[in-house]
């Protein structure tokens, strides 16, 4: 009985027709323009020498860079994220949906303005330099530096790892760390073999929502980096815009593809790696 | 321990808020450059209606924002009807290619869609930031409806069909309500996408026309207005006022549903 | 009977498409009418009242874009995929935007007040780039100099040399453009800034790359805001930006040329080719050129004018900055302007800075 409903009820597969095409046009036809711009000279004969060109010690220098500062920005996010879920996580449900609230909320200020009061906060004359002049200290040189880039990328994507590690850390069923507990396991003991483990979905997927973005900024390192520090968004937006060399930013862009595609690799390997442990197929 | 956890969420919480207390500050300031305290002043509230450039860029943002979510929510809501009779590889299929665009990194999108553009000869401008802002927010409302869908029962919607209700009015009385909420989700997420989106705004943008986002990032090189600051504290209060009456209310209506439970017990 | 919600809900899946095309996606002859005007400019370039003013005696409608530096500018020309009425590119790319035939003459006779204002000198000066004088009325000119806070610099600043003393460090602001920061030390070195010597150019590139440590920051528009707070000591700009920063700062002092020269640049007023409104661009050209318009737009931005009826009416008010919105002819005599290099040492140009910035 049922069966023949649901078979009636959504026999509408062509309602999904729409999206097929818009999923051509918009998604699929846009990548083979990026392709097709990289792999063909301004005359439009097909060519590699874009791509080779990316490999020049300059290019892969920038790339380097972004790589290294993406993945301490990401590092560092898990690193603040992680206690700070487990905290959460053992909040009574309405007081950590307040708490959770308050982490959010930030988001919907705009990043743009956020990361310029940053310059505020670390500049030379900023905030962070005058209290340390208050209480006598040296001053610190931050701002237009690696590590006031990373301060920035933290703060811009540090949501998009508490997210996901939330909702995986709170998912775990008490009664799983308790029973840790009970069998003589220490807090380093439960965290090592019970939370870590069943929390990790979230933690790649929460890594991979940041190390992209991340990898890919220019507005952080074009504003608290003072154009000293050159990462390959930085490089893709020039050759879109002041260098018009389209066919080398889309170059570039082939290669960030790679990384996008990879970070899309391990997400659906963790994926399936829990759905098997949940005995789903 | 207790202490320690609270001190590491105060010092979590200062982090998120240290800039957003800078840029509100900023919007008292009296001097027109950043980083030189000079005085307060409500000036810029003030001049916050008369800016024609701000207010453009808001009715925008605001109108953009409101249309790319009306149609990614609704594309979203029949394929995702349309996904409910697929195989699961059919499956699998659509919703890698609708996270495509969630994954990607949003340069490269950005940048996709400009040559998309170009190449197929529009002009840059109001209708293809928002064609873009549809793309980039229709994942989202994927993920907020397509759960709810193809999990949604039919006995609902055959029983009041056999009650003799029409289908529209089956639809709308049963179907739409169970998915309310995650349309109302998949509204609000695809809103939010589109009006904090700042890359793939700036490459498929055209002559003469700006959004909020890009609006500031012009105004960064040039030196920001301090009306924008304004703007954005004011915006910044009515979102803290919404999620305080959303948090009043869920309490509410906890304490109710506890009631009706408790009274149901007994 | 379920036929019925098919069909309700294909009439959804139809309806679709028709909204999308509601959208006036393909509408290529929108915005049409007569009375409106696309500017791409500078950034802080116009007076918002002198803008104000045109909409209200003309009743054409300003749409104004800004830049900020021709490079970013140029893409959005050659794609063709915005079309603009106005531009204010300088002197070099105005050469380039010709070369490439993005530009179209101008027709003087609606052009009578920049006939009788515009300083012949200029007309002549511009032949550099616009080599028939057929495409270009000359905006604002100056030079390329040193801006820099005496409370922090306690020397006279003559040469561009400061640029690399230790003594600065991290108190330096330069310019991002590569054919600003490339011209300085190639006049440090004694060249041309429009030599296509490439072993000039690297030799130049790797003083750039010595000097890194020692900047605070490259920027465009943004020195301003950074030499006005006092957050530098020393930043490169153009000298129309000098008045209006030394009024914020009184701190603040300009060299408008250093001892080995600098660039002198004109900026224009060109029509490209594919503009849509071209009456209405010979308008607001013609109206920036009025002396009362000039000279009000000159009161808000301090750019140096080559606009003849401007000084009389601004040299009292100016006091002993006059000397810097109308150099005297020292400054500017025998300096050289940026000419357009071609494509090969455009690409050698964007490979050098982006060494120095990867460095």
């Amino acid at each position: 009985m049922n069966e023949r409903i649901t078979a009636q009820i959504s026999s509408h597969r062509f309602l999904a027709l729409p999206f097929a095409l818009w999923a051509v046009l918009f998604i699929v036809l846009p990548l083979f323009f990026v392709l097709g711009t990289g792999l063909t000279n301004e005359a439009g004969d097909v060519t590699l020498a874009n791509l080779l060109t990316v490999l020049q010690s300059e290019y892969l220098r920038a790339l380097g860079l972004s790589v290294e500062l993406a993945l301490a920005s990401t590092f560092i996010c898990l690193l603040l994220a992680y206690p700070l879920c487990l905290i959460l996580r053992e909040k009574r449900e309405s007081r950590g949906l307040l708490v959770f609230l308050l982490f959010l909320l930030p988001l919907w200020m705009n990043s743009l303005l956020t990361t310029m009061a940053w310059q505020t906060i670390l500049e030379k004359h900023g905030l962070i330099n005058m209290f340390l002049s208050y209480l006598g200290l040296p001053a610190v040189h931050l701002i237009n530096t690696p590590a006031a880039i990373i301060i920035g990328m933290v703060y811009n994507f540090l949501p998009y790892m508490v997210l996901p590690l939330y909702v995986s850390l709170s998912r775990i069923d008490e009664s799983i760390v308790e029973a840790a507990r009970d069998l003589g396991a220490n807090f380093w003991q439960t965290l090592r073999h019970v939370l870590l483990p069943l929390s990790l979905p979230g933690i790649v997927s929460g890594c991979t929502m940041v190390f992209i973005p991340a990898l890919t900024t220019f507005v952080i390192s074009a504003l608290l980096g003072g154009n000293k520090v050159l990462l390959v968004g930085n490089i893709i937006e020039q050759e879109f815009t002041a260098a018009y060399d389209w066919q080398l930013g889309s170059a570039l862009s082939m290669v960030l593809m790679v990384f996008i595609i990879l970070n899309i690799l391990l997400e659906a390997f963790a994926d399936s790696g829990e759905q098997r442990k949940k005995g789903r197929p | 321990m207790e202490k320690l956890k609270q001190s590491y969420l105060g010092a979590i919480v200062l982090f998120l808020y240290a800039p957003i207390l800078v840029l509100i500050a900023q919007s008292f300031n009296a001097s027109r450059y950043r980083g030189q305290w000079t005085g307060f002043t409500w000036e810029w509230y003030g001049r916050l209606m008369e800016n024609e450039e701000i207010i453009a860029a808001f009715t925008n943002t605001l109108t953009i924002g409101v249309t790319s979510a009306v149609f990614a929510t609704m594309l979203a809501l029949v394929t995702a009807l349309g996904m409910r009779q697929m195989g699961s590889r059919g499956r699998m299929l659509f919703r890698s290619l609708a996270n495509v665009p969630l994954l990607n990194a949003d340069i490269v999108t950005g940048i996709s869609l400009m040559l998309l553009f170009l190449g197929l000869g529009l002009r840059l401008g109001y209708d293809t930031i928002l064609l873009a802002h549809i793309v980039i927010s229709l994942p989202y409302a994927m993920l907020c409806i397509l759960p709810q869908v193809l999990t949604m029962d039919d006995v609902c919607y055959e029983a009041a069909r056999d009650l003799g209700a029409t289908p529209f009015t089956a639809f709308r009385k049963v179907i739409l309500p169970e998915l309310l909420p995650g349309i109302l989700a998949a509204f609000l997420l695809s809103f939010a996408m589109s009006a904090d989106d700042f890359i793939v705004t700036y490459f498929t943008k055209g002559a003469g026309i700006e959004t909020l986002t890009t609006e500031i990032y012009s105004e960064l090189k040039l030196g920001v207005h301090p009306e924008m600051y304004a703007l954005s504290a004011l915006f910044f209060c009515g979102v803290l006022v919404f999620s305080a009456l959303l948090m009043v209310n869920y309490k509410v209506i906890r304490r109710y549903r506890e009631a009706g439970r408790r009274g149901a017990a007994a | 009977m379920k036929m019925e919600l098919r069909y309700f809900l294909s009439l959804l899946v139809l309806l679709l498409p028709f909204t999308l095309a509601g959208c006036d996606m393909f509408a290529q002859e929108e915005d049409e009418g007569e009375d409106i005007l696309y500017v791409y400019s500078w950034g802080d370039y116009i007076s918002e009242e002198v803008l104000e003013q045109f909409e209200e005696e003309t009743g054409i409608h300003v749409v104004l874009d800004e830049y900020d530096t021709n490079e970013s500018m140029y893409p959005r020309i050659a794609e063709g995929a915005e079309a603009y009425d106005v531009l204010c590119p300088s002197d070099y790319m105005i050469d380039r935007l010709i070369g490439k035939g993005l530009l179209q003459p101008l027709d003087f006779d609606k052009l009578p007040e920049a006939r009788k204002n515009i300083d012949p000198d200029f007309f002549l000066q511009a032949r550099a780039f616009d080599w028939d004088g057929k495409y270009t009325v000359p905006y604002c000119w100056g030079t390329v100099g040193i801006m820099y806070n005496t409370k922090l610099v306690d020397e006279p600043v003559e040469s561009w040399s400061i640029l690399w003393r230790e003594k600065y460090r991290d108190n330096i602001l330069m310019q991002d453009s590569a054919r600003d920061a490339i011209m300085i030390p190639l006049k440090l070195m004694g060249r041309s800034m429009n030599t296509t010597k490439p072993e000039y150019l690297m030799a130049a590139r790797d003083m750039l790359v010595a000097q890194k440590s020692l900047v605070q920051a490259y920027g465009v528009d943004d020195i301003r805001d950074k030499l006005s707070s006092g957050e530098a000591a020393l930043g490169v700009i153009y000298s129309g930006e000098a008045i209006r920063l030394m009024k914020s700062n009184p701190d603040l002092k300009f060299q408008p040329a250093p001892e080995e020269g600098t660039n002198v640049w004109i900026d224009g007023w060109v029509i490209p080719k594919n503009a849509r409104h071209v009456d209405n661009a010979h308008k607001f050209i013609d109206y920036m050129c009025r002396p009362d318009i000039a000279a009000e737009n000159f009161r808000s931005l301090g750019y140096s004018t080559p606009n003849t009826a401007v000084r009389a009416q601004v040299e009292e008010e100016l006091g002993d900055m006059v000397e810097l919105a109308f150099p005297p002819e020292k400054v500017y005599k025998n300096q050289e302007s940026y000419s357009y290099l071609g494509e090969e040492l455009d690409k050698l140009y964007t490979k050098l800075w982006l060494q120095v910035k990867v460095s």
